[in-house]
């Protein structure tokens, strides 16, 4: 199973502006399928895989079930809870038994950054990272990517990323992807949640929210984890909010309208204002609607389909 | 036992001040004498060390034996015998055991077994603190009498400022430095590998450099108070260079080592998550690699010590996060320094064996270090232009988790002796056929 992208997606960093194209290009046609009454093509029909998530997940592993079962492949769901996992067994044992079952695909979400690489190095099967610690997410920087695409070209366009940069796994994937792509990338946040050495990597940086929204075009709004304030990394949720909260009153200033993402799941109040989140320039449920197309966009061309045949492929169906 | 002839090597003997092709006469466990032209005594062994190095043997104040508590990965026995194969003749035994030796009886326990196990001399140190628990003072006087050469709570740093102000009056007393493993538990939690760049891009959790700085500091001004000898275990940082360098300036008495994968590698090395660069410290970057270099070659930093670190296979092939720290060095040290430091000029051969053997022998007060006659006759001949691979499945290490397999390097143990007999001779190799491949 290898073609355009090699055995496995583990990752933007490593990717081509070319190979992140065809993903994107890919995932266009994918689109509409979900939009029919049966949707449902035998792309996939008679592979295997197993969503393993370590991890609670509901957007994620949802989007990925779906997006298997559109294209026909035969899914199994392993959550930790009643996994051998909690027994104790080793990420390379629970590895070695799935290969043992002759399956095609594995999509992995799991707590420690290098996961997806630790288990694409020991099986055969295709690896997909559905998110590693805080190294990366590459299908939601795809679908971001996608969203921010159907609305602008994406090189030229100044992305900011806005809140917790040091844990997010988001971060990184939409950092990698929007520089290939051409895009002018920021990051802002109090400098407790911003990496040592982030510049290095291409970006600038804002301390406050105000000059970060004068400056994009985009924002990508994190998700601040409520356990961020209990590690001592800022004081309080009140004053998050007050200091770097994406509001309407923030947004007015703006000299032009802002396209606002987040990967979800949103603390209303929080990182962003409701009134933001379900304002007129929120694509955050677009996001979700591409995170599908691009996930089936990554099961076909890992499963070694033709980025030339993605059009016709969604036309052979399963009626 | 026969009398041994090392017959015309270089004899490098920076403690002696010499620097010249001689021989060496061992006899009676003791070095007899050295000089041009020896005669050989009745019965004598000759070791024909003709364009070899001979020079005391190498002295490791850093070394985790895992007995007792973690005999599948190393023993005292596999660990004297790793050392010996390294060219180190004496080792000093970390107390992180389990149980920890903060006792007499633990201390007589280590030294029985190392007598058993013959090879390299093992010198016990003792727990600065009960259980490590960073609470209550251990009974440092016992310790020090029933033979340990120092006290450490290694693998964290002495808890609180008082404990290490009193650790340091009180261990003056009996004349042993406080080992110190410099690391701000505050700022390290959870911290996986050096913070920098890599850490960022691979999404790890950094240990900054102040969380070893901090600590070096606070010690600096507690040695200064009490008067006591603070020994700064595995120095990572530019930072603690430069203030060891200031204190030493000032007479403070204090003293350092550096592990040979901290002046080689960079967090480079952890790229693609590799367990077995995965070490506390971790490993920094270059500028720190260069002030490291920097503290060998001009003093600041006394001497090379391993921190040979065994963990089993299972152990270290996991995610990163949960992959424990430490990497074996008993068979890699001298190879790594010859390469990585003679070859481009930081330190000459004499300067070599003096951070190796002389150096940290008179830190811990440990015989040897010099062929002075009188000395134990404990002596490493080596050949410093012979090349090897490095090949973890022939270490004698019970444990193989080293980021250096595979590496070309210079410099090859010929013949150790310890009391004046051969313990290690090249192409020894320990029997394979038992154990993991890996």
């Amino acid at each position: 199973m290898s073609g355009a992208l090699g055995k496995d997606l583990l990752g933007l960093e490593h990717l081509s502006a070319d190979q992140i194209r065809l993903l994107l290009d890919t995932a266009e046609p994918f689109k509409e399928i979900s939009e029919r009454a049966i949707k449902k093509v035998p792309v996939l029909r008679g592979k295997t895989i197993v969503n393993l998530f370590f991890e609670a997940s509901t957007r994620t592993r949802i989007s990925f079930e779906f997006a298997e079962k559109r294209l026909s492949a035969d899914t199994v769901n392993v959550s930790t809870s009643g996994s051998s996992v909690v027994k104790g067994e080793t990420l390379v044992d629970t590895a070695r038994n799935l290969e043992a079952m002759r399956i095609d695909m594995v999509v992995m979400r799991h707590g420690s950054s290098g996961a997806a690489k630790f288990l694409a190095d020991r099986i055969e099967s295709t690896v997909i990272n559905a998110g590693d610690g805080k190294h990366e997410h590459p299908t939601q920087g795809l679908l971001d990517l996608l969203t921010i695409r159907d609305h602008r070209p994406i090189a030229g366009t100044k992305v900011c990323i806005v809140g917790d940069v040091l844990h997010s796994r988001v971060a990184r994937s939409n950092i990698w992807g929007l520089l290939k792509l051409g895009a002018e990338v920021a990051v802002c946040g109090p400098q407790s949640l911003l990496p040592l050495g982030i510049e290095s990597l291409g970006v600038h940086v804002f301390r406050r929210v105000e000059e970060a929204i004068a400056w994009a075009d985009v924002l990508n709004v994190l998700r601040l984890q409520l356990e961020r304030m209990q590690a001592g990394y800022i004081p309080s949720l009140r004053e998050y909010y007050r200091h770097f909260g994406v509001t309407v009153e923030r947004l007015e200033k703006a000299p032009r309208d802002l396209l606002i993402l987040h990967p979800g799941p949103m603390n209303r109040g929080v990182e962003i204002d409701s009134r933001v989140a379900d304002g007129p320039h929120s694509v955050i449920l677009n996001q979700v609607t591409n995170g599908v197309a691009v996930r089936m966009a990554v099961l076909y061309l890992l499963a070694g389909g033709n980025p030339e045949l993605a059009e016709a492929a969604k036309g052979g169906s399963d009626r | 036992m026969k009398p041994i002839v090392v017959r015309g090597a270089r004899v490098v003997d920076p403690a002696a001040g010499r620097d010249e092709v001689a021989d060496v006469l061992l006899q009676d466990g003791v070095v007899r004498a050295v000089g041009r032209g020896l005669g050989t005594p009745e019965g004598a062994t000759v070791l024909d060390a003709a364009g070899l190095v001979a020079a005391p043997g190498l002295v490791d104040l850093h070394v985790h034996l895992r007995e007792p508590g973690r005999e599948d990965v190393e023993t005292i026995a596999t660990g004297a015998r790793a050392a010996v194969a390294g060219g180190f003749t004496s080792v000093c035994a970390m107390p992180n055991t389990d149980p920890v030796t903060d006792n007499q009886a633990a201390v007589g326990f280590i030294l029985g077994q190392a007598r058993r196990a013959g090879f390299a001399r093992v010198y016990p140190i003792g727990a600065v603190s009960l259980g490590q628990r960073g609470e209550q003072l251990a009974e440092i006087g016992e310790l020090a009498a029933a033979g340990a050469v120092a006290v450490s709570d290694d693998g964290k740093s002495v808890a609180t400022a008082h404990l290490m102000r009193t650790a340091l009056e009180y261990a003056r007393t009996f004349a042993i430095p406080v080992i110190d493993h410099c690391e701000d538990h505050s700022l390290s939690h959870g911290g996986a590998m050096h913070e920098g760049l890599t850490s960022t891009r691979l999404g790890l959790k950094g240990i900054p450099r102040s969380a070893e700085d901090v600590i070096v500091a606070r010690d600096i001004a507690l040695a200064e108070l009490t008067g006591g000898h603070v020994h700064f275990a595995h120095v990572s940082t530019a930072g603690a260079v430069r203030m060891i360098r200031e204190a030493k300036g000032r007479g403070v008495h204090v003293t350092a080592e550096v592990t040979p994968h901290h002046f080689t590698l960079t967090d480079a090395a952890c790229e693609g998550y590799e367990t077995n660069a995965k070490m506390n410290p971790p490993l920094r970057e270059a500028p720190d690699v260069a002030a490291l270099c920097a503290g060998l070659a001009d003093g600041t930093i006394d001497c090379i010590a391993t921190d040979h670190a065994p963990h089993h296979y299972d152990a270290k092939e996991a995610e990163f996060d949960n992959a424990p720290f430490g990497v074996v060095g008993l068979e890699t040290a001298l190879a790594l320094a010859i390469t990585a430091l003679i070859e481009p000029g930081v330190l000459t051969l004499a300067r070599l064996v003096e951070r190796m053997a002389s150096g940290p022998a008179s830190i811990a007060h440990l015989p040897g270090g010099t062929l002075r006659p009188g000395q134990p006759a404990d002596v490493l001949v080596f050949d410093p232009a012979a090349a090897w691979t490095v090949d973890p499945a022939r270490f004698f290490s019970k444990s193989r988790n080293t980021p250096f397999g595979g590496r070309r390097l210079r410099g090859l143990v010929r013949w150790t002796l310890v009391g004046g007999v051969v313990v290690h001779t090249a192409g020894d190799r320990p029997d394979t056929s038992d154990r993991s491949a890996r």
